[in-house]
């Protein structure tokens, strides 16, 4: 097990290496770098002024000589300054990271405790009322754009009934502390997390409506019934827990979604957290951010997967790591 | 001595419904057993043939009410089977067990074996809990079963191994009745001869009744006492293996014994090959259902439903060939 550890995280060096070249090569293809952005429509900047202003950001190099500079600072752990916020990339990350990880982290623990037990309910009842209008829900979640059913929701519980704030994160002018200031916080939070919960669950959902169906259906449920076993250990026992298995690989995969999912939804409630940032970096040609903000994802992508794999090894029994 | 039946089903019927267009109303019905009739005596093993999708994994499942049955009555040890409530099903359950056709799947992939085997054993509390994992631990013995076993996964094991598992699962609950659905179809000759014998010196050692499902004709001349030959959710003709064997009646039965092949190319086969295919069981024959196919069909077979009538001693046969003559000697 150690050893396939070890191999693995081997392997993903490797990976991250390629994304990186990768990346670097796309976002530098990218037409109208960070200067030509910030210089558009001002008349009074010269070419000379550009190329100086070029050199000083480090856009004058040629894309290998960049990705080569770039390489070699970040093995020593300096990702640059983002040229938007002017502090180093890092630090960039570890002031916008709260929100993203509350939002998508309080959005994913729902999800799977609403997706896993819908699920099983529907699979349980197959082609019932019950089953049709959880699916029936899960399909309307799967196929609503989130911009649009954000804008539903503030109209009507931001705008129509006034119980929730519109956007931000926090009331403007408020200055609450303490736990006035968490409730503050909560309440911004509220419809972000229902657009993302819902147009979200039905992906999971109907993942474990599916694989619960086929376990239902397998012949060792039909001979934990014929032990005499109680419905509830047919379930909990048998049923449940091999439906698990396929979950479990799905859930390691929504990991790096903590992180980076939120771009949209983030945007749409203006909530000041990665995804937010990450879209003002697309905009403007902040290489360093991007890169950086990239490489975490794929960091954490992989580390998703790595661990995905590992929980497969301790929920069945069939698959050993040697 | 005459031992007393231990399973009977009258007039056994299960109609899956065809459910069809958007209100999905119930169109029609798959008759896959339609009023099936017979009965077991105690110790003794109930061979049924029959081609696939005759109904004869229903009739298995039907008699443990592991799927609903339509009507009829059923009767094990003394108790009426579909009279029992659902949720007062259950203790009853130890009693009747059953060992399915794929030991891949019908094994918890999830469950050490001395789980799989010991789990309801626990639930019905059959022994005491200090005498727990040796009870476990002589039934695996008695099932050929290594001590060490106990631990493992089924994964770990080959086709003919789990399917000792599946039996030393069933055995664990002291049944009376073990219904067998196609026990040794999934396995290697080989390997079927010897759960066939691991089956029946346990049911020498216990007294145990058998209900074996199967489409190998050898195999049921090996295990059975008594044969019931179905086709299309009926049975056509049973009575002693021996008799059946030597002497098959119904049209049907001839025709499917003489499929079977045997083992030397100099003898000059008489088979007897049917014309067309099965009926649709949601749409059977009127009169006898074999009436489409058989050699020796009558005017009478296209109308009339023969039942099942006692031709020699124990020997039945639901066909107008023998009623008729039947009646005639009267």
């Amino acid at each position: 097990m150690k050893q396939y550890i070890l191999k693995r995280i081997g392997i993903s060096v490797l990976v991250l290496l390629g994304v990186s070249m990768l990346l670097y090569g796309i976002c530098r293809m990218v037409p109208g770098d960070y200067v030509a952005n910030m210089t558009a429509g001002n008349q009074n900047i010269t070419p000379e002024m550009e190329q100086r202003m070029r050199e000083v950001y480090g856009l004058d190099k040629g894309v290998v000589e960049g990705y080569v500079s770039w390489l070699k600072d970040a093995l020593r752990g300096d990702f640059g300054t983002s040229f938007i916020y002017q502090e180093s990339v890092v630090s960039v990350i570890a002031k916008y990271i709260g929100p993203t990880v509350s939002l998508a982290g309080i959005s994913m623990l729902l999800e799977i405790l609403l997706a896993i037990p819908l699920g099983i309910i529907a699979a349980r009842k197959q082609y019932s009322r019950t089953d049709y209008t959880i699916v029936a829900i899960a399909i309307i979640g799967i196929s609503l754009p989130s911009f649009f059913f954000a804008a539903v929701l503030k109209r009507v519980f931001a705008i129509g009934l006034g119980v929730l704030p519109v956007s931000g994160m926090v009331t403007a002018r408020a200055d609450y502390v303490g736990f006035a200031h968490f409730l503050d916080l909560g309440k911004h939070f509220v419809l972000p997390i229902i657009v993302f919960v819902v147009t979200g669950v039905g992906g999971l959902l109907r993942y474990v409506r599916t694989n619960m169906l086929e376990v239902l259906s397998a012949d060792y449920v039909r001979t934990a019934r014929a032990k005499g076993l109680p419905e509830r250990k047919v379930i909990g026992k048998h049923a449940f827990r091999n439906t698990l298995i396929p979950v479990v690989t799905m859930v390691g995969g929504m990991i790096p979604n903590l992180f980076s999912g939120a771009v949209i939804t983030e945007g749409l409630f203006g909530l000041e957290g990665l995804g937010n940032v990450a879209l003002q970096a697309v905009y403007q040609g902040d290489i360093p951010y991007l890169m950086g903000f990239n490489m975490f994802i794929a960091l954490m992508t992989l580390v998703g997967t790595l661990v995905s794999d590992i929980l497969y090894a301790v929920v069945d029994p069939r698959v050993r790591y040697n | 001595m005459e031992e007393k039946n231990i399973v009977e089903v009258k007039n056994l019927k299960k109609y899956f419904p065809i459910k069809s267009g958007v209100l999905q109303r119930t169109t029609g019905y798959v008759r896959a057993v339609d009023g099936v009739s017979f009965s077991i005596k105690k110790g003794q093993t109930f061979g049924l043939v029959g081609e696939s999708g005759c109904g004869k994994t229903t009739i298995g499942r039907s008699i443990l009410r592991l799927t609903e049955p339509t009507s009829g009555e059923i009767n094990i040890n003394g108790v009426d089977i579909m009279k029992v409530k659902k949720k007062d099903l259950r203790p009853l359950r130890p009693k009747m067990q059953m060992i399915f056709q794929d030991p891949f799947s019908s094994l918890d992939p999830r469950m050490p074996v001395g789980e799989i085997i010991g789990e309801a054993v626990k639930e019905h509390n059959l022994v005491p809990k200090s005498e727990y994992r040796d009870y476990v631990l002589s039934i695996m013995k008695d099932c050929g079963l290594r001590p060490y076993y106990i631990d493992r996964y089924p994964h770990e094991f080959s086709g003919g191994q789990r399917q000792r598992i599946c039996i030393a699962r069933a055995l664990a609950l002291n049944p009376d009745v073990i219904i067998a659905d196609e026990p040794v179809s999934a396995l290697d000759v080989s390997i079927q001869a010897q759960i066939i014998n691991l089956m029946k010196d346990l049911q020498e050692k216990r007294k145990l009744t058998y209900l074996f499902i199967s489409h190998d004709l050898s195999v049921v001349e090996h295990i059975s006492d008594v044969v019931g030959v179905m086709y299309l959710g009926t049975m056509m003709e049973n009575g002693p293996k021996e008799s059946i064997f030597k002497n098959p009646l119904h049209p049907y039965t001839q025709a499917l014994f003489s499929a079977v092949p045997i083992a030397d190319p100099d003898v000059k086969m008489n088979r007897i090959l049917l014309q067309g295919d099965i009926p649709s069981p949601s749409n059977p024959p009127s009169g006898c259902k074999f009436h489409t196919r058989c050699s020796k069909c009558m005017d009478i077979c296209k109308t009339e439903v023969p039942t099942l009538q006692e031709y020699e001693p124990g020997h039945c046969v639901a066909c107008h060939l023998y009623n008729k003559k039947k009646t005639e000697n009267k």
